[in-house]
């Protein structure tokens, strides 16, 4: 067995074990928050990792499938009903936003996608009779999966967990795929791909809906979560920070978008209990990752150890 | 049939005629050596045979096929390949994943994202094959960043020949090159068999003349002389715009 191999096992027995090494039912929580931005992360490094095109309205594509779950459910309809729509609604409003933004890449693809965020944002704020405005939505109950309720943290971290491990799975799947290299051939040269005979603007929008299901999962996961959905969810902080998770992790690598979201989670929700100025600790560990590592966590890291392996092997030889 | 019919193709940038009125056909199997100083067109002329710039006025016809409003993507499949002279190259990537790609372009398995691109054996071993054609098979796994400027001529190559086109558009393939690696890329060439047509950009007149059967002359845009080697050569006006006495 590889040390790669035997740090993903160690990783995966962490992760299934971690109701009951976690101190409390608080970081059990917290390991699901984890999870399921992990999911949001994962999604947008579809775009910004692998297509090359860097998206920030992506919290509003998180927020639409997260209100269409809380609309459903307050209108009467079950969980399953609900779920099924907020997917369907999700990736419909994808299909929308990657018509419109795919016109342009590079800085005009985010501009765009910024534009198109913030418009949802403002129709969640205004439109009060369907998203009730400030006061948001509030879901009730969560479900219950096989007799068991997720309203117990650790059942419902456990569903996340599931969740997660299968995006991720799909994830590992697609890169490896042929689809996966011609996307990330159309995002190091596009135009040499056009001419081999590839429809990059095709395989851009297949890209932005696969990215926009994953979104879709994780914004239900969220709501779930919370039991609540507001306009805040659909800020432009909200995207940039899904945006930070991805690049201080390493966009363009399965395992960084994972890091991200564990690092920004944890300083928000955990490190935020004992200093009060977290935002700017955020911020400084940001600014760290651009100097030291500006490829991102996990690609940095390494390039690091291979850099210290190295040398260590050519003292010995020396 | 001729393999490359270009008829009148025409292609101004604002004010500036970088095209004009030109006339190329291109026999099946033939070898035709494009050649003009530095800003004649040679380039453009190539972007217009590709579709990469659409051009104002004028035909294209690939085989018999009238292809002027055919988008760039669908041309490989139908058999018009090329290469850039600016590299133009996967630099992430190992050489055989470089002709993977180029591969994957004429593949419907190109929209499969659930298979292992690696376990497509049958592609991997066409890779393969291209790259033992250049003689690179023996690097085939090396990553691109780990390649010398004359084996990156020769990945261009060999994902042009990898697609198998009827008609290959070589842009400055010598370009760059050092004397020996020029000696390596010209024997390359002149292993391509006769059912592949190659049109050819140059400036290095001493390999490139011995691999051309006609020449085209363009100057500004237009052609001036066209004909067989020795008949071009031996113009006058090639040598004032050309070779320069």
């Amino acid at each position: 067995m590889t040390l790669r191999n035997l740090a993903i096992v160690i990783a995966l027995l962490a992760l299934v074990a971690l109701p009951y090494w976690m101190p409390g039912i608080y970081y059990i929580n917290v390991g699901s928050q984890i999870l399921f931005y992990a999911i949001f992360a994962l999604g947008l490094n579809v775009l910004v990792g692998y297509a090359g095109l860097v998206s920030l309205g992506h919290a509003g594509l998180f927020g639409i499938s997260a209100y269409a779950t809380g609309y459903m459910l307050q209108l009467g309809f079950g969980h399953p009903m609900a779920i099924v729509t907020a997917l369907i609604i999700g990736i419909i409003s994808t299909a929308i936003f990657a018509v419109l933004s795919l016109r342009s890449s590079g800085i005009g693809f985010i501009m765009i996608t910024l534009a198109l965020g913030q418009i949802l944002w403002g129709l969640a704020y205004r439109w009060i009779s369907l998203t009730g405005g400030d006061n948001g939505i509030n879901v009730p109950a969560r479900p219950v999966l096989f007799g068991y309720s997720l309203g117990n943290a650790v059942t419902f971290y456990y569903t996340t967990l599931v969740v997660f491990l299968l995006v991720l799975l799909v994830m590992a799947v697609f890169v490896r795929s042929p689809f996966g290299a011609a996307l990330m051939g159309t995002r190091d040269q596009p135009r040499r791909m056009n001419a081999l005979g590839y429809h990059v603007l095709a395989i851009r929008f297949w890209a932005c809906l696969f990215s926009g299901l994953l979104t879709s999962v994780s914004a239900i996961l969220f709501v779930y979560y919370t039991q609540f959905i507001s306009p805040q969810t659909l800020s432009l902080t909200s995207s940039a920070e899904v945006l930070l998770m991805v690049i201080s992790g390493g966009p363009g690598t399965l395992l960084g978008p994972i890091m991200g979201a564990g690092l920004v989670v944890v300083v928000k929700t955990v490190v935020s209990g004992f200093i009060e100025r977290w935002n700017f600790l955020l911020g400084a560990i940001f600014v760290a990752i651009v100097i030291l590592m500006p490829e991102g966590i996990v690609p940095g890291s390494a390039r690091l150890w291979r850099l210290a392996t190295r040398k260590r092997k050519g003292g010995t030889t020396s | 049939m001729s393999a490359l019919v270009v008829s009148n193709l025409r292609k101004s940038f604002g004010g500036l005629n970088v095209t004009k009125d030109v006339n190329l056909t291109v026999a099946p199997g033939e070898r035709r050596l494009i050649i003009g100083p530095n800003g004649a067109g040679k380039t453009t002329l190539f972007n217009l045979i590709t579709g990469e710039i659409t051009p104002d006025a004028g035909a294209v016809a690939l085989n018999g096929q009238d292809i002027t409003r055919v988008p760039t993507r669908y041309r490989p499949h139908l058999g018009m390949a090329r290469t850039y002279q600016i590299i133009t190259l996967f630099g992430r990537n190992t050489i055989v994943h470089n002709v993977m790609l180029a591969l994957l372009g004429l593949s419907p398995l190109r929209w499969n994202p659930l298979i292992d691109l690696k376990h497509q054996r049958h592609l991997t071993e066409q890779a393969r094959a291209a790259l033992d054609q250049v003689g690179l098979g023996h690097i085939a796994d090396r990553p691109l960043s780990q390649t010398s400027y004359g084996e990156r001529r020769r990945v261009e190559i060999a994902m042009a020949l990898a697609q198998k086109p009827k008609v290959l558009l070589l842009d400055e393939p010598f370009a760059g090159l050092s004397i020996d690696e020029r000696q390596d890329v010209h024997k390359l060439l002149m292993t391509i068999p006769r059912d592949v047509t190659m049109v050819m950009i140059e400036h290095n007149m001493d390999v490139a003349l011995e691999f051309a059967e006609r020449i085209t002359l363009l100057h500004f845009g237009a052609v001036i002389v066209e004909g067989t080697r020795s008949e071009v050569v031996a113009d006058p006006r090639t040598r004032e715009v050309y070779l320069g006495h």
